[in-house]
């Protein structure tokens, strides 16, 4: 989508700069006269939300890191010397600890718009896979994080994660060595997670230009899936228009965020993890993250542990390879009948299985776990039979065209009001 | 704690045998729901009841129990008891510290000073154990915030409305009245164990530790106490004081939390409008839609 550059420099400055390193030109193309589709909705403003939450860890991260203590009997006392003692240190604490749910929040309704409105399609198969990417170094990401206050849950949710590489033939325990330093979770790996974990957010950045880097040059997707045809007709430039709706879109956010932060700042928490780790006392259930839950399901559904690692794994990466799976030309879920109803139900076995993974592995429990892990499954399945003939509704004929029709059913109904104002008007 | 992490493998297996553990799952009671000042938006915490919980906590809790994040200085910093920075410096050289080493090399003990933690009663766990008959008294400054219990599909989606978020206080005062001597028939206790509602299995290593009449109140005017002496009042006063330990902050929090939204909603209130405005026509003029 990205034709010529509209940059006209106006400056002595910015022409000398411009020949030399065209960085005005750059931020101008893809901030400012960017087309970007008039039909986008509200969802679309979540990928502007991610990357604003990218930076809010950040930032919050390296502040945190000034006053932490990577250090297997510090680190929980330093956490608690970062919300007693330091100014506004529970703020910090709480924004980042919050924002990870957060960032996960908005990477899921990020995710599921594009799994709705097909945006995994050609040309958008790179993109779509940089996407699964910047999601597994986020769950490695958060998973390194939550270890670090090296309280009950950290140290147990470590000891269950880390193990489950033992499960891989040949290399599995070299792995699971490697990850710990030494025989068992301890001191070296609380040292090296936190390394990592400040490294990931750096990688996930550099995906991150990458990611838009492919979407600026394919262009959105929109609601309707019709690819632009007029850029004048079907395109608005992002500034003002995105950018005004991004930001808008972004403080609706954050009150949600702010309301997590200042009045429930533990809701998403485990109160197991305000005790300090303990190697000798097993918490009576180690539960993950809520962001995990789902993944954690699938892998007690499988009855053996290399096959739920792999099918844990296989969860994920299936996600890759969905433009391959999906057999239907049409991208948005609104023009398919049978498809529309195949993406509510796979939403609804991803909230179950989340609410399995919550759940002790027994009894009924598990049966359920198996059966929502085979729809999860069975979605892609489904999403490549049915897509071979299934017969869509018709589409638009370009974006313009589905926002004008819009535009006349509003302006009929403005035009009826108009007649009834009238008599009072004239009385 | 890296010498215990070493063998924490073969540690894992034998958990079972830990009974009185806080951990040790089984069947539990939930905890009636208390009314607390410091719950809600505006929640504040009660000066008088922190500072009566203090009492509870210096007379009775902390016999056993540390509360080693907790320095004296905390109790006289805006959001909390507020005891005055006299007092406050009183109280702490009431304490003796042990401080060192002086110029000879030796460890010697000083009266405490505002900027000391709070001391703990035992030197170590082992010396905390051999003194309690094989139990630990847990640490208590982040306990309110440690304990819960599970609130259950579907209160707990209700509760990011409601605000609700009071599982530990709520736990800690039931747990702290909750004891039956003699137990409900059919229950044996062995030496050093004991029965309480609230424990989740039931059997707990602490004795019963509060009574009608234990803690002396402040008086008012007319001699009287300013609220009753009791078991259950005790518990919610030491309890509160417990919130605060665990959440000094949360005062600030609340206050702050209330400027944010309002700021966030007035903010997107405007940049709702301007949306509209930009979005009702297009660059060329022509309607948006």
């Amino acid at each position: 989508m990205s034709g010529h550059s509209s940059y006209v420099p106006k400056t002595g400055f910015e022409r000398w700069l411009d020949a030399r390193l065209p960085i005005i030109r750059l931020t101008h193309d893809s901030a400012v006269s960017y087309p970007v589709p008039r039909n986008l909705n509200y969802l679309w403003t979540f990928g502007g939300i991610l990357m604003f939450m990218l930076v809010a860890q950040i930032v919050t991260g390296v502040v945190l890191v000034m006053h932490y203590t990577p250090h297997a009997t510090m680190a929980f006392n330093s956490v608690e010397h970062i919300m007693r003692d330091v100014n506004y240190g529970w703020l910090l604490r709480y924004l980042h600890s919050n924002g990870a749910s957060m960032f996960f929040v908005a990477v899921y309704v990020h995710i599921f718009r594009g799994l709705y409105y097909g945006s995994y399609k050609a040309p958008r198969e790179v993109l779509w896979i940089l996407g699964v990417v910047i999601f597994l170094l986020m769950m490695a990401t958060a998973f390194m994080g939550y270890v670090l206050p090296w309280g009950q849950m950290s140290f147990w949710g470590a000891t269950v994660i880390t193990n489950l590489f033992s499960a891989l033939p040949v290399v599995g325990e070299t792995i699971v060595t490697f990850l710990w330093g030494g025989f068992s979770v301890d001191n070296p790996t609380l040292n090296r997670f936190f390394s990592l974990h400040y490294l990931l957010p750096f990688m996930i950045f550099g995906v991150v230009i990458l990611h838009v880097w492919a979407l600026h040059h394919v262009g959105q997707n929109n609601p309707t899936g019709v690819e632009v045809k007029n850029v004048q007709k079907d395109t608005v430039p992002f500034t003002p228009y995105a950018t005004i709706k991004d930001i808008f879109g972004m403080v609706c956010f954050m009150f949600v965020f702010a309301y997590f932060v200042f009045y429930q700042p533990n809701f998403m928490g485990h109160a197991d993890n305000y005790i300090p780790a303990n190697p000798a006392v097993t918490p009576a259930h180690i539960v993950p993250e809520w962001y995990f839950l789902p993944f954690y399901a699938i892998l007690r559904a499988i009855p053996d542990k290399l096959g739920g690692v792999v099918a844990m794994g296989a969860a994920i990466v299936v996600l890759a390879f969905l433009p391959w799976i999906d057999t239907s030309k049409i991208k948005s879920m609104s023009y398919r009948p049978i498809g529309r109803q195949l993406f509510w139900a796979f939403v609804v076995v991803c909230i179950g299985l989340g609410w399995l993974g919550a759940m002790p592995a027994e009894g009924g429990y598990v049966i359920a776990s198996r059966i929502f892990t085979a729809l999860y499954f069975g979605y892609f399945v489904a999403l490549f039979v049915v897509g071979l003939f299934e017969r869509p509704k018709a589409l638009p004929n370009s974006i313009a065209d589905s926002v004008l029709g819009s535009l006349q059913g509003g302006s009929g109904a403005r035009v009826a009001l108009a007649t009834a104002a009238e008599p009072n008007a004239k009385g | 704690m890296s010498k215990i992490s070493f063998r924490s493998a073969a540690f894992g297996l034998l958990l079972a045998a830990l009974p009185l553990s806080a951990q040790a799952a089984g069947e539990r009671v939930i905890p009636p729901e208390l009314s607390w000042s410091f719950s809600g938006p505006f929640g504040k915490f009660d000066r008088a009841q922190l500072q009566r919980g203090y009492k509870v906590f210096k007379e009775v809790c902390a016999s056993c129990h540390g509360a080693t994040l907790l320095r004296f200085r905390n109790l006289s910093q805006p959001g909390g008891p507020e005891f005055s920075a006299g007092q406050i410096t009183a109280l702490a050289a009431t304490f003796q510290i042990k401080d060192g080493p002086n110029d000879e090399g030796e460890m010697f003990e000083r009266p405490g000073r505002p900027a000391d933690p709070f001391p703990s009663p035992f030197p170590n766990e082992q010396a905390a154990r051999a003194a309690s008959g094989g139990a630990y008294p847990v640490d208590l400054s982040v306990i309110a915030k440690a304990r819960t219990y599970e609130r259950g599909f579907p209160k707990f989606v209700f509760d990011i409305f409601t605000q609700y978020q009071e599982q530990g206080p709520d736990y800690l005062a039931a747990l702290l009245t909750g004891y039956k001597d003699p137990p409900p028939e059919g229950v044996t206790l062995q030496p050093g164990q004991y029965y309480n509602t609230y424990m989740p299995g039931h059997l707990i290593a602490m004795p019963k530790p509060l009574n009608d009449g234990q803690v002396e109140y402040p008086k008012g005017a007319d001699g009287q106490p300013q609220v009753p002496e009791t078991e259950a009042q005790y518990a919610r006063d030491v309890t509160a004081f417990l919130v605060w330990a665990a959440e000094p902050h949360l005062e600030a929090r609340k206050r702050i939390g209330l400027q944010v939204m309002l700021f966030l909603l007035i903010f997107g209130g405007l940049l709702y409008y301007t949306k509209k405005k930009v979005w009702s026509r297009m660059p060329d003029g022509s309607a948006a839609h």
